[in-house]
């Protein structure tokens, strides 16, 4: 019971990590693998956040009534990392409005049929 | 005075030159290279200032901010990056040169100064992955280094191109969020994130799930980023349709850096007792390198893409330093780190080669280069030492990094290595043995058609050869391969001392 109530925070955590990676890979849609990855990156934001928790602690701002603090360094970390994630995203993005520009679709599937068409008719061209 | 602070200058040129590089371009356009230039080539002489320095007084630790690691960024240099930190930034040097020319047939003039900022950026990723001490850092500039490889995989704005920078941004970010998922579970139980500082820290938590955990964390995120054999489906494409000069560069520096931070991760952060004893991580690693160097080069065999059968040589090469590291004795592990510098020079300069024939011809597929000897003699000849250095000819670097290696898995009485290492030398000798064949000794398609052969005139008239900008740093890096390989003794006692230091006192 402990395992499951007491860590509550990790399980939330390996859940939207879980998802987030299976969408990754499995979803055939550009945009919605992106999604994915936001998910994922999050779920390991939310990782950093909750360790960072100490018992009866405050914000990590200076206060002379606060006894105990969190941890701040953590969060500082993780301010690094959602920087690191909006560019990601920021890039991804970028790459999918060419790729619809050049394909006209962002499912994957299509654009692999496309791809295994193509070959074949510059070869026919060619012949 | 100014010399202390060389360990930060060397990361802040190549950042500072990309801010300033999309400045110049407003003014003039044609400016932006003579940055670059200038700034890679500032680059280069303070990583050879350094790697002299940590060879005179020992490792280097900079302090940034002037805080006291633990808690501040620590950036060190010690004898194994301060070498790999010179080769990323000659190899950077060289392709700035190189890419003056060969960026401006490929990509729009509009686009020239985002193409040299961002490769500036891209360089400064990687130095900065290469000299910081601390593992958060390390992350950071891991993705500084990745987001700007895939936008230059995408410069050229093929169609391919895009799908190929897609994927490689998919599956390069799940690495690096399994390296920040490793980085935070290390300072869940230690509280630390300076790698000297992890090292005394970890020993007494070995066998905690939460480490172990976070070992097999870096190891498959970092296998990811290195292209280890069967995660290495983002590698081919890439490399296929990049820019000629981009495949250069990320060949012969992205994956080199991405097997460093594992030597990193393995020897310094964890140690060579963890990597034994508790996980047999070498094991693993083993067979996956052993599977690496044979797959790597069969499938090079089978590709008609001169630049895909170079990216798939490559995942045979990476096998290599792998395998050199995970014999884990000094022997293999000197060759396994000068292998780092020497397919750096090697696969640059076959890149390089790769990109002169489409600069001049348009010529991508290995049957095109019927008597390219005669048209294109002195990047053939660059061309066939490196390729012989890629097989492990005497007299080449590729003969003494594998030499190592092979006398280094006898020494450890792994003597089913040597076979494994003979045959892919073999494998590697029929691909290169193709190409080498094709160039000289195959007759030009036109040939007929032009003349009799006899009257024809000989040598000059037929020659169109790349222009200087891109020949000079290709004939560079294949004069290296022979220098390093002939007089070999300056960068085994370089890689050798690096061994030491990554096997402590073993």
């Amino acid at each position: 019971m402990d395992l499951i109530v007491g860590k509550y925070n990790y399980w939330i955590y390996i859940a939207l990590m879980m998802i987030g990676f299976y969408a990754m890979i499995a979803k055939g849609n550009l945009i919605k693998k992106i999604i994915g990855m936001n998910i994922f990156q999050t779920a390991v934001f939310l990782f950093y956040i909750s360790i960072a928790k100490v018992r009866g602690g405050t914000a990590p701002i200076l206060w002379e009534k606060a006894i105990l603090y969190d941890n701040p360094l953590p969060h500082v970390l993780i301010l690094t990392a959602i920087v690191v994630s909006v560019s990601t995203t920021a890039v991804a993005l970028a790459l999918i409005i060419l790729i619809y520009r050049e394909f006209g679709t962002i499912e994957e599937d299509a654009i692999l049929k496309m791809q295994e068409i193509e070959p074949r008719r510059r070869t026919d061209s060619q012949q | 005075m100014i010399a202390e602070h060389f360990p930060i200058l060397v990361i802040l040129t190549p950042l500072l030159s990309a801010i300033l590089i999309p400045l110049v371009g407003m003014i003039r356009r044609q400016l932006c290279w003579h940055v670059a230039f200038v700034a890679s080539h500032i680059g280069f002489l303070i990583s050879g200032w350094l790697l002299l320095r940590v060879r005179d007084t020992g490792r280097i630790s900079y302090w940034l901010g002037g805080w006291e690691p633990p808690w501040g960024i620590e950036y060190v240099l010690d004898d194994l990056n301060a070498l790999v930190l010179l080769v990323i930034s000659f190899i950077a040097f060289m392709s700035v040169l190189y890419a003056r020319k060969s960026i401006e047939a490929e990509i729009e003039p509009v686009r020239i100064p985002a193409f040299y900022s961002i490769f500036m950026l891209f360089v400064t990723g990687l130095m900065g992955i290469v000299i910081t001490g601390d593992v958060f850092n390390l992350y950071v500039f891991l993705e500084i280094s990745s987001l700007a490889g895939y936008a230059l995989i995408a410069a050229n704005r093929k169609k391919e191109a895009l799908l190929a920078s897609y994927n490689y941004l998919i599956l390069g970010t799940i690495a690096a969020t399994f390296i920040l998922i490793g980085i935070g579970y290390l300072y869940m139980v230690t509280g630390s994130l300076n790698m000297a500082d992890l090292r005394e820290r970890l020993p007494s938590l070995y066998h905690s799930k939460v480490v172990l955990t976070a070992f097999a964390f870096f190891t498959v995120g970092l296998s990811l980023k290195l292209a280890l054999f069967p995660l290495h489906v983002w590698l081919p494409n890439a490399y296929t349709y990049a820019p000629s000069v981009v495949s250069a560069v990320m060949a012969a520096t992205a994956t080199k850096v991405g097997a460093y931070v594992l030597l990193r991760i393995m020897f310094t952060v964890f140690s060579v007792e963890f990597d034994l004893h508790v996980v047999s991580i070498t094991s693993i690693l083993l067979f996956l390198s052993l599977t690496a160097i044979v797959a790597g080069s069969v499938l090079a065999i089978a590709q008609t893409n001169i630049k895909r059968m170079l990216a798939y040589s490559s995942v045979g090469q990476i096998g290599y330093i792998v395998l050199g590291a995970t014999i884990v004795n000094e022997t293999a592990m000197t060759g396994s780190i000068l292998h780092i510098l020497n397919h750096a020079l090697m696969k640059g300069t076959l890149f390089f080669v790769a990109g002169c024939v489409i600069y001049k011809t348009g010529i991508k597929d290995i049957s095109g280069l019927k008597g390219m000897a005669r048209r294109m003699p002195f990047s053939m000849a660059a061309f066939t030492i490196a390729g012989l250095s890629m097989v492990g000819v005497p007299l080449t670097v590729g003969f003494v990094s594998k030499w190592h290696i092979a006398l280094g898995a006898i020494q450890a009485d792994m003597w089913y290595l040597v076979p494994v290492i003979l045959l892919s030398s073999l494998l590697t000798a029929v691909y290169f043995g193709r190409v080498i064949e094709t160039i000289y000794f195959s007759k030009e398609p036109g040939a007929k058609k032009s003349g009799s052969g006899l009257n024809e005139p000989r040598g000059r008239a037929g020659v169109q050869e790349a222009p200087f900008g891109m020949l000079l740093p290709t004939l560079i890096l294949a004069a290296l391969c022979i220098v390093f390989g002939a007089a070999a003794s300056t960068s085994v006692s370089y890689a050798g001392a690096a061994a030491r230091l990554l096997l402590g006192g073993m």
